[in-house]
């Protein structure tokens, strides 16, 4: 019986960033996969998919030898790449017209922290349309390995789940591709393949399964949710004096409100979310909670496109269920390409709702009309436009800050100006990262698609390393200590990368930063930030 | 699947040593897994396994430190009730060292 093991830390960083970008000599169909520890997440444990009725649940991990696939498992995967070929013309189309131009070989932020050729887009993509040729394509059936063909084979399949655990889908290649070619296509695709033969990872299936049994990723109990907001709720009286009185699963309320539930559990998630709460209640918004469409986020949507369809269906059910106008979103990344590109074609028309309209602004979200689901950084945007809010941005003036547009935000949904709009008008210090870093070229945070497990500390490091040497830049430069963002996998994973490569700055949401400027009505004289932590001119005093 | 070894039995834990099924815990096993990290279990480490036990048996999630810390102190003193006297007991972190002694398991997703 094998025993525990701790998971491998990563070399320090002045060893991690001496990166070898000289490739192998031989040609790469013919380097074998190696699984370097830190650098992959663990197999699903068996009782995830039981839960949600999952194929080939078993004990298994991705060092064994043997796998435990089903005997059919060639013909299983073939089949899955042929149903897809037809019903994904994106996939089809990518896997034909590459030219390799190489223009995306140096975006990936994977081969930039690994050095490794199979981490270019250009052969990430290559390590599927390999096979594709050799099995749906003329030439590559007569002319095999002479038309970049080649078998599918055990290792082919283990080296592929090596390689799309290594890709974060943030689409980053995608914009300097003159094709316009989208890897996280390709990845979303191979990543369905290795759930039709149980191959998810620990990390992302464990998350889904809670989803689908509990509401949410963690697993929060409707009572450990009241009761961790609550638990908010206590803070923000104790800093403003004000005692907010949030609802739940309240029927007849105007507007529901979904956020992923990182932000009620974790630092400093926790802190955007008293930034919500306190912006709702100086508003008076009609709104509630629920303790059942209670993850805004959706880790199906690394799984597969039934089963992402499968969790996001809940919040459109509970808003019928609970009649409310509309529906509003907190801060997340990877949930608003769910809701901005894929909701309404699964799960919609969500005709039962009405078209968002602002009860403060009378501002229509005509953006919104089919999904029926308003970003909170669109909402507040529009509030201060209109001059709704009291805001005193000096309550921050101990933060230098920096905006990291999170992947499926920027590139996603285009939503770039909202978010710096609410930060310079709640802090007095900001500053932007190099060009080539935000916006849509912006750099992943290393550890999305649920690639945000404690065992891939390695690989999460070396993802992170081009965003984190654009915030080094901007310390350096103006002494900026605040990495703000408008997702909750940022809000976790870059708190951690920032410890390894830039241990002085922190990070945050940005409804923390508005919740510290956020002039209420009837508040006492602020003290502390939303941390708790003295305001500055107040750091002498007794507090 | 890796496994402990107690009175015989083999309880199974996942790779980093987390209990698979959380009613295997007793009060040794916490021991055993203290003493493979070569770290000694005092009265005052009972106190937070034990908070942890409590706190789980009725939330069924490990606390946000944030309420850990704020409950340590309301019930032992500000003394106890803080990061850095979590640290120093738990040097790999209370989420993570102080859940696997206490038999929780680790949180997923955003976190």
């Amino acid at each position: 019986m094998a025993k525990p093991t701790k998971p491998t830390k990563p070399p320090k960083p002045e060893e991690l960033v001496k990166i070898d970008y000289n490739p192998p000599e031989k040609p790469w169909m013919e380097v074998p996969v190696e699984f370097k520890p830190g650098t992959f997440c663990y197999g699903t444990r068996p009782k995830y998919l039981e839960e949600i009725g999952f194929p080939n649940p078993r004990e298994w991990s991705p060092l064994d030898d043997d796998w435990k696939l089903p005997a059919d498992w060639k013909d299983t995967v073939l089949k899955g790449i042929g149903e897809r070929l037809k019903k994904n013309r994106a996939f089809h189309l990518f896997m034909d017209i590459c030219v390799r131009c190489g223009a995306c070989a140096d975006k990936c932020h994977f081969f930039i922290g690994s050095g490794d050729p199979k981490n270019m887009p250009v052969l990430r993509a290559e390590l599927m349309r390999s096979v594709y040729r050799k099995y749906f394509t003329t030439g590559g059936k007569l002319f095999g390995n002479l038309a970049g063909a080649r078998e599918l084979t055990s290792d082919v399949f283990k080296e592929w789940w090596y390689y799309y655990y290594q890709c974060t889908e943030c689409r980053r290649c995608s914009v300097f591709c003159p094709f316009g070619i989208d890897t996280a296509e390709i990845t979303m695709m191979a990543r369905e393949l290795f759930n039709l033969l149980g191959c998810n990872t620990d990390w992302i299936a464990g998350p889904v399964a809670n989803c689908y049994r509990k509401g949410n990723h963690l697993g929060l109990e409707p009572h450990t949710i009241t009761s961790n907001i609550e638990f908010l709720v206590d803070d923000i009286e104790e800093i403003t004096g004000i005692k907010v009185e949030p609802t739940f699963n309240r029927k007849g309320a105007e507007i529901l409100f979904v956020t992923p539930s990182g932000d009620l559990f974790g630092d400093p998630g926790t802190y955007t979310c008293m930034g919500y709460l306190m912006l709702f209640h100086e508003l008076g918004l009609d709104y509630t909670w629920s303790t059942y469409a209670s993850e805004g986020g959706n880790f199906g949507f690394f799984t597969s496109m039934e089963m992402a369809k499968r969790l996001n269906y809940k919040i459109y059910a509970e808003a019928k269920r609970l009649g409310v106008k509309w529906i509003l979103g907190g801060e997340c990344g990877h949930m608003w390409r769910v809701v901005h590109q894929y909701m309404d074609t699964w799960n919609g028309p969500a005709d039962f709702l009405e078209e968002p309209v602002s009860p403060i602004t009378g501002t229509k979200f005509e953006n919104a009309k089919t999904t029926k689901m308003v970003h909170i950084a669109e909402f507040t945007a529009d509030l201060i436009k209109h001059g709704k809010l009291k805001l005193d941005p000096s309550r921050n003036d101990h933060l230098k800050v920096t905006y990291h547009d999170s992947c499926n935000t920027s590139r996603g949904m285009g939503i770039l100006e909202e978010p710096r709009y609410i930060i310079n008008k709640s802090c007095n210090h900001f500053h932007e990262m190099h060009e080539d870093t935000i916006r849509e070229k912006t750099f992943c945070c290393g550890s999305g698609t649920g690639l945000n497990a404690g065992e891939n500390m390695e690989l999460r490091m070396r993802g992170g390393l081009a965003r984190a040497n654009a915030v080094q830049h901007v310390r350096d430069k103006n002494g900026v200590n605040m990495l703000a963002n408008i997702c909750a996998i940022d809000r976790a994973t870059l708190s951690t990368l920032m410890q390894y490569w830039v241990p002085d700055v922190g990070v945050s949401g940005i409804h923390e930063l508005l919740g510290n400027a956020l002039v209420m009505k009837g508040e006492k004289e602020r003290e502390t930030d939303l941390r708790l932590e003295p305001l500055p001119g107040k750091e002498d005093e007794d507090v | 699947m890796p496994t402990i070894e107690f009175e015989g039995k083999q309880i199974e834990v996942d790779e980093e040593g987390y209990l698979q099924n959380l009613e295997d815990w007793v009060p040794e096993l916490a021991k055993i897994m203290s003493e493979q990290d070569s770290q000694e279990l005092t009265d005052e480490h009972w106190e937070i396994i034990n908070f942890l036990r409590d706190y789980y048996e009725k939330y069924q999630i490990a606390p946000m430190i944030k309420i850990l810390v704020k409950e340590i102190k309301k019930n032992m003193g500000p003394d106890k009730g803080n990061t850095k006297y979590l640290y120093q007991l738990f040097p790999d972190g209370p989420a993570k060292q102080a859940c696997r002694y206490a038999g929780l398991p680790k949180p997923t997703g955003c976190v």
